[in-house]
């Protein structure tokens, strides 16, 4: 009963920990420029991706992990000068769209350069399960969580004690202020991006050896981390991460005691109970909306 | 500014008239073999194999000298899988290309969207998907290839009774193949008899864990063996969940999985599972009697030598189907729609890679359970049981 | 000015009517017909979406959901209870609508990409029933859908017609067919925008508080566009499963919903006859770049990128805002 229990939470909190980190990387973009980046998922796939087929080639892991990071964050960037940017004063909807058109578009190329095969990549560490109290957790899980933890609080750090991440803060918060202060806006948006393309590869990186990585894993999981940044209140870093694992932890408890056909729309229920009682998601800002 | 805009209007229009009449042009010499396959998207592993197949042996007969004295042509397109997408490009196959036959179909989705077009034109349709709901009923104008889901259940289901596994756990993707799979071997259990499905969870396809459907299964009463229908990535997650959750019951797969790349991702944790297969991945193994032993090892060779891949089941599907229809058009002596149809009917003792195909009026796949061997895994390589 | 506005509306409504009937004209395979009255269907979907979206500015990723409702509906009524095509597309609408009134009261009290979140669940779960039900529906493989009829005419792509006492195919009738569902579609939404309604829905798009200090009653107004445009996907989901002959849960999907949503940005937000192009090209594309197999992916993301970084008021008011301003260079300076 309660190894069953315990069964359905590591397994809820391993894929939570996944959705986390892709919803901090939402949470960064659309703290820096109000966008949401639906390519988000692609930073996912490209980490994975890279690093599979550049240690397919002889790379060795480590060099092979630095560089796949690298690519993402150049592709952050060029997302950012090369498909916001010129976008400029465009609607909401229209820069949805446009990243929706920039994640086929990776998507594509990826297919191209890396074919549609599923890849697999070793475990960090041991293969060999940890057992405790009667429930199993991979090995990988915990490198998840740890290097999630990590970089939420690297994260924390770099905003509240570096002068850049103040700066992207400041951007987001009055852009035309940040200018008049001296900040340099349209740097700062790349680098926002940037940062978020880091994030989301270092993160398809450390989920590859649990989730299999292939050309298209980012589409679900993008998604997946849009709505765990939606629950926690988009543009809250913690509530991104409650809301990942919130969200993680539901699908495995759905899945565990009702019905696993149902889990996903148990899910997405969910996400409308939060909603409805609080419109904000759980720890969005109140914003005072100007008339 | 209303005359602006329909002057511009027609002149966009006569330019579409003019590339829409283009692509009406034909060439009254080739044989046309139409084809819709799910090269992108979550079916890719199916249309991909079925494509490069077709391909490559459409060129090597064309090379060989053709069908009747006439090169063949090969015209297909891409449906990702979307049923709706296949049916547009089935249309378009029939009416706007002219095909004389079609191959392909790779999911069962999109091959039953493009049923009501293939039976109104009147044109045969050999299907690369696996449903059962596909020839039976059946239809005139469509064949398949691939044994039906149905009979793979049998064949997964007749194993565990040999060895005395009577309560079954059951785990399926909610896509095509799981959910009908799934169906199948509910049913199948029920008219054999003998045999229960006593667990029955699901996982979505893009599930990268499935530890709580397993734990689930694993506690239910009296579970003696555990069968994942599926096809893709998740079978293997399932598999590695399962190595890890030290799950030490028999473990049966569906033949969605029948291929080297499955053992790729699952790695250890495959070994010792069983499913059922065509003698593809094991031609090593088939006696040198074996009818289906030559065809088997050409086309392994051939495949991976010009693609440099594995060869898969899916791929043979595509091989078998262009065979069928070459053997048919042969037979008819022309490519009249009517009489390749009833020359592909009466094919009888056709050997290929996926098994002996014996048609007739009642059966349009000509295939039995007995054409699946049994495969266990073993030392990271693939066994022949039986 | 009202005049003016109404002048300009029934010009686009009028221009689409004579390209759709002259078409035929241009066509000549039974293909294009049906890729054809595909579009319009779709069309007419759209553009109910729009009076969400481009109108009430309200955005919807779940949008599929309804317009797979009611194919699913109408496919279930004819096939397993034997209704007639007619009655299951009425009540089927009613059914949705009061779907749409139900789960839209709480939803459109939600702003920005909170609803889009709260609708793409709404789009999901309705997807994820109807790929789980497989007795009703047929799971995922989908289930074949009886040719709409009229109280037992029926209207099949297959069959053979004579209009006018000519001999037509069944492709062609049901392309004429759904251009005049098109056009009533249009027709009635214009209808819409122009009345008390519409210029309350403008209201609450271009700032909902200053709406609501007027006395603009917004979420009653919002409810029903959301209950209005949920219903147009209905009826022309349940026409597009008649016509197909057979659907999957796939026309309830996520990648459907950004398609529609798409083709109201690309088009031209606001705009019906706008959004009807966004219909067209994004429905055409794919035929298009069919021939590009594996660079089809690449390419359709690469103009979709462009089309909107260059174009991000869409095709139609970008086109005419183009128009405008050489019309008055030519006039000679400012105009």
């Amino acid at each position: 009963m309660f190894s069953e229990f315990l069964q359905y939470l590591f397994t809820g909190i391993t894929i939570g920990a996944t959705y986390a980190l892709i919803a901090l990387g939402f949470t960064l973009i659309y703290n820096a420029s109000h966008v949401i980046n639906f390519a988000q998922g692609e930073f996912l796939m490209i980490g994975g991706m890279a690093t599979v087929s550049l240690t397919a080639m002889g790379v060795p892991m480590l060099l092979a992990v630095v560089l796949a990071v690298v690519l993402a964050g150049l592709l952050g960037i060029a997302l950012q000068r090369l498909a916001i940017a010129p976008a400029k004063n465009a609607d909401v909807v229209t820069l949805i769209i446009i990243t929706i058109g920039a994640s086929i578009f990776i998507r594509g190329l990826a297919q191209l350069v890396w074919g549609k095969e599923y890849h697999v990549m070793p475990n960090f560490s041991s293969d060999e399960p940890i057992e405790i109290f009667g429930a199993v957790l991979n090995s990988q899980s915990l490198w998840v969580l740890g290097v999630g933890a990590v970089l939420v609080a690297a994260l924390v750090y770099f905003f509240t004690r570096t002068l850049t991440g103040k700066a992207i803060l400041a951007t987001s918060m009055n852009k035309d202020a940040a200018r008049l202060v001296g900040i340099r806006t349209q740097v700062v948006l790349m680098l926002a991006f940037m940062v978020s393309a880091l994030l989301g590869s270092i993160a398809g990186i450390v989920v590859a050896p649990i989730t299999f990585t292939s050309y298209d894993i980012g589409i679900i999981l993008g998604l997946k981390g849009f709505v765990a940044a939606a629950i926690g209140g988009l543009g809250s870093g913690m509530g991104a991460v409650v809301g990942g694992l919130a969200l993680g932890v539901v699908e495995a408890m759905a899945a565990g005691y009702l019905s696993s056909d149902y889990k996903d729309a148990v899910a997405f229920s969910m996400i409308l109970v939060v909603l409805f009682f609080m419109p904000r998601g759980l720890f969005g800002a109140k914003v005072v909306e100007r008339v | 500014m209303f005359k602006n805009i329909t002057r511009r209007a027609s002149k966009f229009a006569a330019i579409a008239a003019v590339g829409l009449l283009a692509m009406n042009v034909q060439a009254a010499e080739p044989i046309r073999i139409g084809s819709f396959l799910a090269v992108t998207g979550p079916a890719s592993f199916l249309g991909d194999p079925e494509l490069k197949t077709l391909e490559m042996y459409v060129e090597k007969i064309n090379k060989d000298g053709g069908v009747l004295g006439r090169q063949l042509e090969l015209i297909h397109y891409d449906d990702a899988g979307n049923a709706s997408k296949a049916r547009n490009f089935a249309s378009r196959l029939i009416r706007s290309d002219k095909v004389d036959i079609i191959v392909g179909g790779s999911t069962t989705g999109a091959t039953m969207a493009a049923v009501p077009m293939v039976e109104q034109a009147q044109i045969p349709f050999i299907s690369l998907a696996g449903a059962v709901v596909i020839t039976t009923p059946v239809k005139k104008w469509v064949f398949k290839t691939p044994q039906t889901d149905r009979m793979a259940a049998e064949r997964v289901l007749n194993d565990m009774k040999e060895r005395g596994l009577t309560k079954v756990g059951l785990i399926s993707g909610t896509g095509g193949f799981g959910s009908s799979g799934r169906e199948q071997t509910l049913a199948a259990a029920k008219e054999m008899g003998g045999i229960e499905i006593v667990a029955d969870e699901t996982y979505s396809g893009s599930d990268t864990d499935m530890t709580a459907q397993l734990t689930n299964i694993r506690g239910a009463k009296g579970v003696q063996t555990i069968i994942n229908f599926g096809f893709g990535q998740g079978p293997a997650i399932v598999t590695r969940n399962y190595a890890q959750l030290g799950i030490e019951l028999p473990f049966y797969q569906s033949h969605g999985v029948a291929s080297d790349g499955f053992l790729d991702l699952a790695g250890s944790s495959a070994e010792g599972l069983r499913l059922p297969a065509s003698p593809l991945l094991v031609p090593d193994s088939l006696p040198e009697s074996d009818p289906q032993k030559p065809i088997v090892e050409a086309y392994k060779s051939e495949y991976e030598a010009r693609w440099n891949a594995k060869v898969s089941t899916f791929g043979a599907y595509a091989y078998d189907g262009l065979m069928l229809a070459v053997e048919a058009i042969e037979k008819a002596g022309s490519t009249d729609k009517e009489a390749v149809r009833d020359a592909l009917e009466s094919i009888q003792g056709h050997v290929g890679v996926t098994g002996t195909f014996n048609m007739s009026a009642d059966d349009h796949n000509g295939l039995s359970a007995d054409s699946f061997r049994i495969l266990e895994v073993k030392d990271g390589g693939w066994k022949l049981i039986n | 000015m009202m005049a003016r506005f109404s002048r300009f509306r029934l010009r686009g409504l009028v221009f689409l009517a004579v390209v759709a009937f002259a078409l035929p004209l241009f066509l000549s395979n039974p293909f294009h017909y049906g890729l054809a009255t595909q579009i319009a269907l779709i069309a007419g979907a759209v553009v109910g979406l729009n009076l969400l979206v481009g109108f009430a500015g309200q955005i919807s990723l779940g949008h599929a959901g309804f317009f797979g409702l009611g194919a699913y509906f109408s496919a279930i009524m004819t096939s397993t209870y034997g209704w007639s095509a007619i009655p299951a597309l009425v009540v089927g609408a009613v059914v949705v609508a009061i779907i749409a009134w139900v789960v839209g009261r709480p939803i459109l009290r939600l702003k920005g990409h909170y609803l889009s979140m709260a609708t793409l669940a709404v789009g999901f779960i309705i997807a994820i029933i109807l790929n789980n039900e497989r007795e009703t529906t047929g799971g995922p493989d989908g289930m074949p859908v009886p040719p709409f009829d009229v109280f037992g005419w029926e209207l099949s792509p297959f069959s053979q017609y004579s209009l006018f006492g000519m001999d037509i195919g069944g492709d062609l009738a049901w392309y004429l067919f759904a251009v005049v569902v098109l056009l009533v579609a249009v027709w009635l939404a214009q209808n819409l925008i122009d009345s008390p309604i519409g210029r309350a829905l403008r209201s609450v798009h271009g700032s909902e508080v200053a709406a609501s200090v007027v006395g603009v009653n917004t979420a009653k107004y919002k409810s029903l566009v959301f209950v209005i445009s949920a219903v147009y996907a209905s009826v022309m989901g349940g026409l597009y499963g008649h016509f197909q002959g057979f659907i999957t849960p796939s026309v309830a999907s996520f990648d459907f919903s950004i398609l529609l949503i798409t083709m109201v940005v690309l088009g031209g937000m606001g705009s019906t006859i706008g959004v009807i192009i966004g219909a067209v090209v994004l429905e055409l594309l794919p035929q298009l770049l069919a021939d590009f197999q594996e660079m089809e992916m690449v390419l359709f993301g690469l103009i979709l990128m462009l089309t909107m970084i260059f174009m991000p008021k869409g095709l139609l008011p970008t086109a005419a805002n183009f128009v405008k301003k050489r019309r008055s260079k030519s006039a000679g300076g400012d105009a």
